[in-house]
């Protein structure tokens, strides 16, 4: 077991391989129908949760504590308002982007605010803003569900190549946070800070610039996030976003990012979203009840989570 | 006593402080509610929250926090309307059995060393499916005993009262008094000496979850007592609830310090927080936010009262 150990050493190994053995014992049951289906569908809807859980990510990477509960409510508010911008002209599209960041930046400031000037919690702090920017979102939406423009439906709905547009944007931005996390300055202090927030004090690391910039990098990706998702799916749901709490939670982890901060890796995220999208997908294939389904997801966290706890165990 | 308060007071007198405040402003928004009646109607539904609150906080009490309050709750309340009622043996056998779960969940999570925040994303999904299984639409009935238990009438003050005076007075010497208590708080505060002391953490974290369990048994138990049918999604909210409970009631997420009066006094201001609302006459909209408002300036009230403790000490 131990020399298995040190060949995957790498942490995002595993979360690739269960997103392999899943996606096979789908195949399996399929008899190798609807296998370029399946894997596009499976890389169009991990992009949604790879892009939400790189933003989680970084935040968690800042250490124990640090969360953050507002990502659903700001895709909600971020998609419903962008898309009441654009109101189904292709012309607005870049416009309605750039709104949807700002909401991002402005959620991330009043998060980072109330967390430093009012030492409160990240949880806390963060779901408190995420009930007032949920209501903003409610007071927008008003029940009606706008379009988005035709070109950008299009886009979002569609491959280049064989692979989703939407895959596409998610691993760009993955090759983004990577070079930020890997090759600056800024990826090095946010793991310094998640290992030790005194030292990385006394090293002289702006901490708190840092956990600033981290926090709005976190509320922009949840608001690039959920532009691209309303335009995918038709339309902003006041309860689009839901889902995607767990999930970014979710993914992290499974990608092998530590729960404690200062350690965190990119690849890991796509084949956590990857192998959560392919397991309900699975067991759907298997024609099993949503309370089986629901059973059987859980069982799946809890086991990839012991098999990768052993592995930090072992070392 | 009489000059110097303890920090424990002071910690405590913060949400004693904001729960009279808003208790207030309701008299004055709604003086009708000034009655026996009037507040058994406020406060009714604070007697599951103050328990799942008090669950939430022994998790919290141990560094740990369990994210699955919410579905497990649900879980409970389906089980109570569904097997208690109709075959009690077997009701009390599962709930039996789902407490024996929380405990196991304390022995995995301390032995493999696991990230509770994902051990416990992982069970809710399997608590939610598990009642969906039971009823996969609302239904059920209240067993009478449980009917009865909480519409009964006490003289001099409405069983709301009677019922969340007597949780934190339990929860109190359970947590505070008892040599299990202060176990369990010492796991939270520095594991590594309690450890060195000859205790089993084991036993300790496992107990705490198992204790955990039981409050939320409680809770989902007193939710049906109220509502008198169940469904799988009834109590989804309590794990954010619960959470902020025991923040709001002057506990922290690390370091075992926590108040079990306090965890109590927060469910009761959380409740009253929406009752509040809509005596304002605040639209709908805006509810939610609203409640996150108050969330944020019931902390900053403990901000500024800290602050002062503070100064206070340093003469």
């Amino acid at each position: 077991m131990n020399t298995l150990v040190r060949q995957f050493g790498k942490p995002w190994v595993w979360s690739w391989l269960a997103a392999f053995i899943v996606w096979f014992l789908t195949i399996l049951v399929t008899g190798g129908a609807g296998t370029l289906g399946l894997s596009q569908a499976a890389f169009t809807f991990a992009a949604f949760s790879v892009i939400v859980g790189i933003g989680q990510m970084f935040v968690i990477t800042l250490g124990p504590g640090n969360i953050d509960l507002s990502v659903p409510a700001t895709m909600t508010l971020a998609g419903t308002v962008a898309l009441k911008l654009m109101n189904v002209e292709n012309g607005m599209i870049l416009p309605g982007l750039l709104l949807a960041v700002f909401i991002g930046l402005g959620v991330g400031l009043c998060n980072y605010t109330l967390i430093k000037a009012l030492r409160i919690p990240p949880i806390i702090a963060t779901l408190s803003m995420s009930f007032i920017v949920q209501s903003g979102a409610i007071w927008t939406n008003r029940g009606l569900r706008i379009k988005p423009p035709s070109v950008l439906a299009d886009f979002t709905t569609s491959s280049t190549l064989g692979v989703p547009n939407v895959a596409i944007v998610a691993f760009l931005i993955s090759i983004l946070a990577w070079i930020l996390l890997e090759k600056t300055i800024y990826g090095r202090w946010i793991s310094a800070i998640g290992q030790s927030m005194p030292a990385a004090r006394m090293a002289g690391i702006p901490v708190d610039g840092t956990r600033f910039v981290t926090y709005l990098f976190c509320a922009v990706l949840a608001s690039i996030s959920g532009y691209l998702l309303a335009c995918f799916s038709g339309g902003a749901a006041l309860n689009m976003g839901a889902e995607y709490l767990l999930m970014s939670i979710a993914v992290v982890v499974i990608g092998g990012t530590a729960v404690a901060g200062g350690d965190s890796n990119v690849p890991g995220i796509w084949g956590a979203s990857l192998f959560m999208f392919l397991v309900v997908s699975m067991l759907n294939t298997y024609g099993l009840g949503a309370g089986i389904r629901l059973i059987m997801t859980g069982l799946i966290i809890i086991s990839v989570i012991m098999l990768a706890g052993g592995r930090r165990g072992m070392r | 006593m009489t000059f110097r308060l303890s920090s424990d007071a002071v910690r405590l007198a913060i949400p004693a402080l904001s729960l009279t405040l808003l208790l207030s402003a309701v008299f004055w928004l709604q003086p009708r509610a000034m009655s026996y009646i009037g507040l058994n109607l406020l406060f009714n539904l604070a007697v599951p929250i103050a328990l799942a609150t008090i669950a939430q906080m022994l998790v919290m009490a141990v560094n740990d926090l369990d994210l699955s309050m919410g579905a497990f709750v649900s879980f409970v309340a389906c089980v109570t309307a569904t097997f208690l009622r109709d075959a009690p043996a077997i009701g009390i056998l599962i709930l039996a059995g789902a407490v024996a779960a929380y405990a196991a969940l304390g022995v995995v999570i301390h032995l493999r060393n696991l990230p509770s925040i994902v051990v416990t994303l992982g069970m809710s999904f399997v608590w939610g499916g598990v009642a969906v299984l039971l009823l996969p639409a609302p239904g059920g009935q209240a067993p009478d005993w449980v009917r009865w238990l909480m519409t009964v009438k006490p003289p001099l003050a409405p069983m709301a009262i009677v019922a969340s005076i007597i949780i934190a007075v339990i929860a109190h010497f359970i947590v505070k008094r008892s040599s299990l208590g202060v176990l369990i708080r010492g796991v939270g505060g520095n594991q590594r000496s309690v450890e060195r002391a000859g205790w089993s953490i084991v036993a300790a974290r496992a107990t705490a979850y198992a204790l955990a369990g039981l409050f939320a048994v409680l809770a989902g138990i007193a939710l049906v007592g109220l509502t008198t049918s169940a469904d799988a999604n009834i109590a989804l909210r309590y794990t954010l609830l619960s959470i902020a409970g025991v923040i709001l009631g002057g506990g922290e997420f690390i370091g075992g310090r926590v108040s079990p009066i306090g965890a109590v006094i927060g469910a009761l201001t959380l409740t009253l927080a929406g009752s509040f609302l809509s005596f304002l006459r605040i639209s709908p909209d805006w509810q939610i936010g609203a409640q996150g408002a108050i969330l944020i300036i019931v902390l900053a009230l403990r901000l500024m009262l800290n602050r002062l403790e503070k100064r206070e000490k340093r003469r």
